[in-house]
């Protein structure tokens, strides 16, 4: 015997943080998406940047003539790189360290950036420069350092018009990808201090006042941080993919460098890359090689950073491993050419998913990352942020079925509210229909009411807003007009009763 | 200092590795290799090494055909163009690595330039480097499908540094050095070194994904294909 006490469950509240949690919003996705969707600007330029990139990747894509046989092949290494991950890593940090680099285990975004603080500390330095990467970002290191009174300065174009304009990145790829080249040359104007006076809003332009502005930093700093594209089990090599050539400036210039990577990026073997630069650079900037890709292992002596730290990442992505079907998205890597596709990310941009990780490949390795604590969290609502449309999986280069992905965790968010004391509208819905629905007489009478549909729908056919609770559905969708008779009446009427 | 708790992190993190693939499964996967490993053409064949030109110059790298040695003395010789005399009187610096052919070497001296030579264990010094006008290297190997040259620190293409704080590149690559597809040229490579794969001069698309060629690596990037195709 159980007793109902009425209260309502309520999550505690989260606590107040200094800074926002790179991968927790703080509204669900409709509501951020509302807010979103009213910046027409936003939409011109998204609309713009992902008609562009759709068009270069599906060019050198169609160069390729055995492409499927390379996404087989890179799946199945994703997928033995996972069912191995123990004996890689093992592997990757014996190599590493035979090598002359260091390598550091880390099992949240605190203990990773603790690691980076403590090690930035022992050079002496408090300024460090950056190379674009996700894991640091998914770890709010900037901000860590912030804390201590480290400068951390972002390098990658990108990088740092979101960096110089105090805003947030929403793409993995292009952070800035929300913003127009007249919207950077007034962030450039306003927050670089050194930018020329005559400077046009030319992409030329603004790239070579980022030359000059960086500049110095490259050739002055002595420690950089970086994230890693690929580690070669075998070999203990590390590989970064970039364009412009601050990523090579990060990795050789300074005297100390420091790679933050989560512990799914391994690659098997040497010849795996053969697979992934192939991969890689046609699904990300749609090029057939990007300009630039550094590869190092550990330390070598009289070239590059001399001391050489690796900090393995777990934060949450053993929890996405636990999981049958949910660990295909640790496959991912981060090329973007899902969000690029997707109409829902095309038109919400990615600051409405409120995580680092945007787009259908973040809906679904978002939630498995930070876990989900029912109804209310902001992450149980992505993975509803997709219409199924299936495009995302056509072109992933590691063929995750991101669809299959959501709709599994779609099921997991259900189950989850299975237990909660008071019913919302969705379940109390639910219970009225399979009420109606499981007596004929019920039914019946409630096929005889959809008549005044008709009405409220009118000759437009459709019917675009009913009042509460109705408005839920509504809000987002029209609903078509009921049809001016049902089968059950269609049915007696051509064959008589039955 | 971070030795006794990252230990203990590594510990957890393997054990939750282990306990969360014994609840997904550790099937062992079959990986197939249906792709390509060759082109059409072998290396340094004419077709391999037009697909290469194609490729570079679509993104934008400048390239010089030289049939032999004299084309090659007079390929580096206009690459670098006339110099600049510096204020002070002095002849703009070319930096080289320390294993460069001595004729080409001998090529940069005559065409006016002063040559810096640097290797590992005599650098040129950062801020020296940031005034160079020129950088010449060899290659490792080129891959023509992608329209990659790769180097990978040997004395001829020198440290890393030399090849990415100078604004202009010039690099040689030998014909039978070009293959033609990406898994032909990782089978060449050894891991242990350090490599840098170029492919045109540094490039961004971060403004409205529109490529711009030039930011922080050499603006200027020129291959010089030397020595005659393969029959």
């Amino acid at each position: 015997m159980t007793t109902f006490l009425g209260v309502p469950l309520r999550r505690k509240p989260e606590p107040e943080l200094r800074h926002p949690n790179p991968l927790r919003g703080s509204e669900s996705f409709p509501q951020a998406a509302r807010h979103e969707l009213a910046n027409t600007q936003l939409r011109a330029n998204l609309a713009h940047a992902t008609s562009v990139i759709r068009a270069k990747r599906a060019e050198v894509v169609n160069e390729v003539p055995d492409w499927e046989a390379l996404r087989d092949a890179g799946s199945a290494i994703k997928a033995d790189v996972m069912v191995r991950l123990p004996e890689l890593l093992e592997q990757l940090e014996e190599k590493v360290t035979a090598r002359g680099g260091v390598v550091h285990w880390a099992r949240d975004a605190d203990e990773a950036n603790k690691i980076v603080i403590e090690l930035i500390r022992a050079t002496g330095q408090t300024e460090v420069i950056k190379v674009k990467s996700m894991a640091t970002q998914e770890i709010g290191l900037n901000e860590a350092l912030e804390d201590v009174g480290i400068a951390a300065f972002e390098t990658d174009l990108a990088e740092l018009i979101v960096q110089l304009g105090h805003d947030r990145p929403s793409h993995i790829l292009v952070p800035a990808i929300h913003r127009n080249r007249a919207e950077i040359r007034e962030i450039f104007l306003r927050e670089m201090g050194d930018a020329p006076p005559g400077l046009t809003d030319e992409p030329r332009a603004l790239a070579m006042a980022a030359r000059a502005h960086l500049r110095r930093k490259f050739l002055q700093s002595k420690v950089a941080i970086s994230g890693a594209n690929f580690a070669i089990a075998d070999t203990g090599t590390l590989a970064v993919v970039e364009s412009e050539g601050n990523g090579r400036m990060c990795l050789t210039l300074p005297e100390t460098l420091i790679t933050v990577m989560g512990i799914e990026k391994l690659l098997p073997t040497w010849q795996d890359l053969e697979v992934f630069m192939q991969l890689l650079p046609r699904s990300s900037t749609g090029e057939r090689m990007n300009p630039y890709t550094s590869m190092w292992t550990g330390v070598t002596p009289g070239d590059g950073p001399q001391e050489f730290h690796l900090i393995l990442l777990d934060n949450g992505r053993t929890r996405a491993l636990a999981d049958t079907v949910g660990r295909a998205a640790l496959h991912c890597i981060r090329c973007s050419a899902c969000l690029n596709v997707c109409p829902v990310y095309e038109r919400t941009g990615g600051h409405a998913y409120g995580s680092v990780y945007p787009g259908p490949i973040g809906a679904v390795l978002t939630p498995q990352l930070t876990g989900t604590t029912g109804h209310g969290d902001p992450n149980a609502s992505l993975p509803y942020a997709s219409t199924l449309c299936g495009a995302c999986y056509e072109v992933c280069p590691v063929k995750i079925d991101i669809p299959s992905l959501l709709v599994m965790l779609r099921a997991r968010m259900v189950d989850e509210d299975r237990g909660r004391r008071i019913p919302d509208g969705w379940s109390a819905a639910m219970k009225a229909a399979s009420w109606i629905m499981s007596d004929a007489g019920r039914f019946a009478a409630a096929e005889k009411l959809t008549g005044v549909g008709r009405l409220v729908a009118g000759k437009k056919g459709r019917i675009s807003s009913l009042p509460f609770p109705a408005s839920k559905w509504t809000a987002a969708r029209d609903l078509p007009s009921p049809p001016a008779e049902t089968f059950r009446t269609w049915w007696a009427r051509e064959r008589g009763e039955s | 200092m971070t030795a006794s708790r990252s230990s203990g992190a590594r510990e957890h993190v393997l054990a939750r590795i282990r306990g969360a693939l014994s609840q997904s499964g550790t099937d062992p996967v079959e990986i197939p290799r249906e792709y390509r490993t060759s082109g059409p053409w072998k290396p340094g064949a004419p077709d391999t090494i037009e697909l290469l030109v194609e490729r570079l110059v679509d993104y934008k790298a400048i390239v010089h055909r030289a049939a032999d040695a004299g084309g090659l003395i007079t390929a580096i010789t206009e690459s670098l163009g006339a110099p600049t005399t510096l204020a002070d009187g002095a002849a703009p610096a070319v930096v080289v690595p320390v294993g460069l052919d001595a004729g080409w070497v001998e090529a940069v001296r005559a065409a006016g330039f002063e040559v810096l030579t640097d290797s590992r264990t005599d650098p040129v010094p950062l801020d020296r480097l940031d005034t160079v006008v020129a950088v010449v290297t060899a290659a490792r190997v080129a891959i023509a499908d992608t329209g990659t040259i790769v180097l990978d620190g040997a004395d001829d293409q020198g440290r890393r540094a030399i090849t990415l704080v100078p604004d202009h590149h010039i690099c040689v690559v030998r014909a039978d050095q070009v293959v033609g597809t990406v898994p032909e040229g990782v089978a060449l490579l050894a891991a242990d070194r350090p490599q840098t794969w170029i492919s045109g001069p540094s490039a961004t698309s971060d403004i409205e994904l529109s490529r711009v060629e030039g930011v922080h690596g050499p603006r200027t990037l020129e291959v010089i294909i030397a020595g005659p195709a393969a029959e």
